[in-house]
């Protein structure tokens, strides 16, 4: 049968609280999984990676990690863009000072450092809450983005204060650096999504994720039964550092190769990331994919068939885009509050049904 | 009196000036916030708007030239109007508040008692929608506007500091009036929340959406009235800083600016926009003057965050924010 | 996923609808949105028209038609990724990024497609050495010139020495803003005036700190590093603090009609460094007015022409175009590859002669590129604004910057670029 529970029985607890407990559902993320690794890499060209899969894979690393952080803990944080110039700095000075050292190693060691600097400037929301817990990120985005474009040793005291990724390679492999073929952009960038989805999801449905989330339904109530806010949100923090970091490692190093953190990490960033999240939906792995290619995508389409296809001028065009954008953005909202995930929880709730509704 | 003082008190003095035009900005969140709890992300790009608007109809350009132009072939540009400056920000007005019931209209009506992220997400709909649209209405290019605001060194401050001091103080023309204007503003608007019915109805609002609804406050009528005096406000805004670097895109960015204004004097405070805006004007360029030339200088922008975290540490709720009272 | 489909026909369709013909390719990355649209529409047109009219008038160059195509960038590096992989499959003759941002990212990946890149007064300042930048050229100017005619200017108005003075740098807090410090620390050392650096952070609506930082130490002359909202502010403060407007000398990115309208009389005698003539007195405006603006042919709404970013925008398009000749005099061949273009530009000659026969005598300084030495001679203009009349006036002609100091500080920083990137420059023969 199509879409349904019945005759698919679980007989242990393990199968029972799978992530995709529906068959076409687990087999539609097994197709995916292996369309992703199996056959785009074979067809993927410099246009297809460079202004489609790799921001789209970035954009969905840094905002699973703001949505573990406002989505699951309720921190809302305007400090990514800052947060993500610390995993591609991070990223760079690591590269420069071990040219051994393999860029693997390097992007996690950056979410590592990210990690460590993100806790640092979540500290204040023990103490502040809400909109208002805005301000220490923003202070953190600010301050970050300021330091990195003073302090001459982050960039190598180059003359324009740009930093520039050189070329390193993995089991051979060029992986950044101008001659790095589509594919391996793709596939090393693929395989950190993969690998940070996994924690991601398996870290939400545990006792940290359970944990947030009681901290952010209400932080009082779950202090009363015996959640350590301290731990709780500096844990949320941290790990949506050690995303976000990585993110911009490979904002950096993969995708971009070259960058300015006053134009690449500037406060543009932050927002962009965050309406990823809302727009996606808050608290949930799949919108947050799904957030993402949202607004990464829709500008790129848009843009295809206004000045592509029909022909218009680029300006107005441009312009269009915005008024396009905006008035999706409104009208998902009017149709469905909660984001793109809640859309797709509805529609697969039908198709449950479907074809008696009731 | 040293040099040096002297010119920290000049440096302070500039602060609070400034500080009221990042209040001016602040204002209209704080109304809107206060009203129906929603964070207006939009502000800054309703003030370029406003500012388009007002620059567009005194010039007497055709809206959306460009476009008609690309579509039909045709070269159309300016009625060939110059209109009165008065007349003009009265219809820019006109075209706010048409603009508020709109949104309103097509918008808030739809999203009556979500949650707040999701009202500041709507804003950030319409943010991207004026951003185009106003584009596409009034051209992307600078446009100088004049509406009869001196600007430049006050030459009687300056004279008079100097035959006290021996050193004139710098005080801009522009800066005094928008100090005038953010003072009647802030009258007007308190005089009008205290003593009219509209105002006690916004008031009402603002403490409890049901309980005002259930003693038969209109809410969809306050909310138009609302964000018609947010345009006014972000209208005000515009003039004011439009006046200075001609009116352009960057334009927008000044809601950056309001933000650590707005946390720092709390988001449901009239007065404490005012207060937040002059302790942040006044701390940042202190500090750039300060301490700034020793660590490299442009530090205002992280350093007005830094000013207002620190404040909300001792006072979580913002300096005049309503008090946080916490259940389980 | 049915947006990915959309996509894949959205793209299908934009490879479908270009065709296969002999043409020259210029792709221009345009930023006619966003906060720098008002310096980066009126380049894009100037661009656009000198291309029309090359087709229009000449019916191209050496009988291949030229074809620009516009991308948007609205300043913004990502989408200006976006742009060059979209483009560069076109038979993209040569790339003029228009951004800081894009020209860092296009050096190595235009490098390894093998597309030269040419960024005309700003970009990597150090690339003007072709030895380590093969491909990547910045003539006629750069920053680092820029800086050392500027002071060479105030030099000669202080009457040949600057013992003692004060020169304030008020710069974008970005790359951009930076490029000049160091050049400006060497040349302070040989000329022994002191720097003051003031740095202003993006966007820059709010500088009253700066200014009064200005009025309190009294600079004697005052550089502009500036980009966008913070330029017209930038003039505005200036004039509020009555700063001397003939000591203030803005950078060619901080001396467009824009910059100094919004402050309206005030603004009467600021300076700014050029990089093209001024105006529109040359007989080229009459061919473009003929061929491309009163057929219909006009990139933007006509009121641009003979502004500054404009003549910036004629200029980068004859540039190129030239090059083109010159590529095909060197190879026989009339629609030439990248590779020749490259060439072309390596061995472009401009002379008074040339210009002039363009109908553009003394717009731009003349200069030979070389394999060596990608970057010109590095003459700039100084100009004058009138406020009453609106317009500029070239005050000071073409002259020639400290190139001793420059050339080491280019050498010094292509060295460490091409150690960065082991990267062994080649040899010049």
């Amino acid at each position: 049968m199509l879409y349904r529970e019945a005759g698919d029985f679980k007989t242990s607890y393990a199968e029972d609280s799978q992530t995709f407990p529906i068959v076409i559902d687990r087999v539609g993320y097994y197709v995916v999984l292996a369309i992703a690794f199996g056959v785009i890499p074979f067809l993927i060209n410099d246009y297809w990676a460079n202004a489609v899969f790799v921001p789209l894979l970035i954009y969905a690393i840094a905002t699973l990690g703001l949505n573990i952080l406002t989505g699951y803990c309720g921190q809302v944080s305007l400090g990514t863009g800052g947060f993500m110039a610390v995993g591609a700095y991070a990223c760079y000075k690591l590269m420069t000072a071990f040219p051994e050292l393999n860029i693997f190693f390097c992007v996690l060691l950056a979410g590592g450092v990210t990690a460590g600097v993100g806790v640092l400037f979540g500290l204040p929301s023990l103490r502040i809450k809400g909109f208002y817990l805005a301000v220490a990120t923003l202070a953190a985005q600010f301050f970050l983005v300021w330091m990195f474009n003073k302090v001459p040793w982050f960039y190598n005291y180059s003359a324009s204060g740009q930093i520039n990724a050189p070329e390193r390679t993995l089991a051979g492999i060029v992986i950044t650096g101008p001659h790095t073929e589509a594919w391996a952009k793709y596939l090393f960038c693929l395989v950190f999504v993969v690998l940070l989805a996994w924690l991601a999801r398996n870290l939400t449905r545990g006792n940290f994720g359970r944990q947030w989330m009681a901290i952010r339904d209400m932080d009082i109530a779950a202090e009363i039964i015996g959640v350590n806010p301290l731990k709780a949100k500096l844990s949320a923090f941290a790990v949506s550092s050690f995303f976000i970091g990585i993110a911009g490692a490979l904002f950096f190093a993969v995708y971009l190769g070259a960058a300015e953190v006053g134009e690449a990490f500037g406060i543009q960033k932050s927002f962009l990331i965050l309406f990823m999240v809302i727009i996606g939906g808050l608290g949930s792995i799949f919108g947050s994919f799904a957030g993402a290619a949202f607004l990464v995508l829709m500008p790129v389409i848009l843009k295809n068939v206004l000045v592509g296809m029909l022909g218009w001028q680029t300006d107005i065009a441009a312009h269009l885009e915005f008024v396009i954008v905006g008035a999706l953005i409104v009208t998902f909202l009017i149709l469905e509050p909660h984001g793109l995930a809640q859309l797709w929880r509805i529609i697969k709730e039908k198709l449950r049904l479907w074809p008696f509704p009731h | 009196m040293p040099d040096q003082v002297l010119f920290g008190i000049e440096a302070a003095t500039n602060g609070l000036m400034a500080g009221v035009m990042y209040s001016l900005v602040a204002l209209g969140f704080v109304l809107i916030f206060k009203a129906s709890g929603i964070f207006n992300y939009a502000q800054g790009v309703m003030a370029l708007f406003a500012a388009l608007t007002l620059v567009g109809l005194q010039e007497g350009q055709v809206p959306f030239a460009h476009l008609i132009n690309a579509i039909f072939g045709t070269e159309v540009h300016h009625f060939g109007w110059h209109m009165p400056a008065l007349l003009a920000i009265l219809l820019a007005l006109a075209v706010m508040v048409l603009f508020a019931i709109l949104v309103e209209r097509y918008v808030l009506k739809h999203l009556v008692n979500q949650e707040p992220i999701i009202l500041f997400m709507a804003t950030i709909g319409l943010a991207y929608f004026m951003e185009g649209f106003g584009d596409l209405m009034w051209g992307s290019d600078i446009k100088k506007l004049d509406v009869g605001l001196i600007q430049g060194i006050n030459a009687t401050i300056d004279e008079t500091t100097y035959n006290w001091f021996g050193y004139g103080f710098y005080i801009d023309n522009l800066d005094i009036s928008a100090t005038i204007v953010a003072a009647i503003l802030v009258t007007v608007l308190v005089l009008f929340s205290q003593y009219t019915k509209q105002g006690r109805a916004m008031r009402a609002v603002a403490d409890d959406h049901q309980a005002a609804l259930s003693v038969g406050i209109s809410l969809r009528f306050i909310w138009v009235l609302v964000w018609s005096i947010a345009g006014f406000v972000a209208l005000v805004a515009g003039i004011m800083w439009g006046s200075k670097s001609g009116v352009q895109f960057s334009l927008s960015l000044i809601a950056l600016k309001a933000l650590p204004v707005l946390m720092l004097g709390g988001f449901t405070s009239i007065p404490g926009a005012i207060v937040g805006g002059l302790i942040i004007g006044m701390g940042e360029k202190l500090f750039e003057f300060a301490i700034g030339p020793m660590i490299g200088g442009a530090t205002e922008n992280w350093f007005a965050y830094m000013l207002a975290l620190i404040f909300l540490v001792f006072r979580p709720q913002g300096l005049f924010g309503e008090k946080i009272i916490e259940r389980v | 996923m049915k947006l990915t489909k959309i996509a894949a026909a959205a793209a299908v369709a934009v490879v479908a609808a270009s065709p296969v013909m002999a043409d020259l390719v210029f792709p221009s990355l345009s930023y006619r949105t966003g906060a720098y649209a008002v310096g980066g529409i009126p380049f894009a047109d100037g661009y656009a028209d000198y291309m029309t009219l090359v087709n229009e008038r000449d019916g191209g160059v050496g009988g291949v038609m030229t074809r620009v195509i516009e991308c948007e960038t609205a300043y913004n590096t990502e989408k200006g990724v976006e742009c060059y992989e979209a483009t560069k499959g076109e038979g993209a003759l040569i790339y003029q990024p228009l951004s800081t941002g894009i020209t860092y990212q296009l050096i190595p990946k235009a490098s390894a497609d093998g597309i030269p890149v040419h960024s005309m007064g700003y970009g990597r300042t150090s690339a003007a050495n072709g030895k380590v930048f093969e491909w990547v050229f910045n003539y006629p100017a750069n920053y680092w010139t820029g800086a050392s005619a500027a002071v060479n200017y105030i030099s000669a108005q202080e009457g040949g020495s600057l013992k003692g003075k004060t020169i304030a740098l008020v710069y974008h807090n970005s790359g951009y803003g930076k490029e000049p410090i160091r050049t400006l620390e060497v040349l302070a050392e040989k000329h022994g005036y002191s720097l003051m650096l003031v740095p202003v952070d993006h966007p820059g609506q709010e500088q009253k700190s700066q200014w009064l930082q200005i009025r309190q130490q009294k600079p004697d002359y005052v550089l502009l590093w500036g980009w966008g909202v913070m330029n017209q502010v930038a003039i505005q403060e200036a004039a509020n603090i009555r700063f001397p407007m003939d000591h203030m000398i803005g950078i060619w990115w901080s001396g467009a009609e824009a910059d100094v309208l919004p402050a309206g009389d005030a603004s009467n005698g600021y300076k700014a460094l050029a990089l093209t003539g001024v105006g529109n007195e040359y007989p080229l405006f009459a061919d473009i007015q003929k061929y491309v603006v009163d057929a219909g042919k006009a990139a933007g709404a006509g009121d641009q022409i003979g502004t500054v970013p404009y003549n910036r925008g004629i200029y980068a398009a004859m540039l190129a175009v030239e090059a083109v000749k010159t590529a095909q005099a060197m190879h026989g061949v009339a629609d030439i590859t990248p590779v020749m273009m490259r060439d072309g530009m390596e061995n472009l000659m401009m002379d008074e002669a040339k210009m002039t026969a363009l109908g553009l005598p003394n717009f731009g300084p003349t200069f030979n590129v070389s394999c060596e030495n990608h970057g010109g001679p590095g003459l700039a203009s100084v100009t004058q604004w009138d406020a009453g009349a609106k317009k500029w006036n070239v005050i000071a002609p073409f002259e020639a910057p400290d190139m001793d100091v420059i050339s080491a500080l280019v050498a010094a920083d292509s060295e460490a670029y091409a150690a960065e990137n082991a990267i062994t420059p080649r040899d010049c023969k």
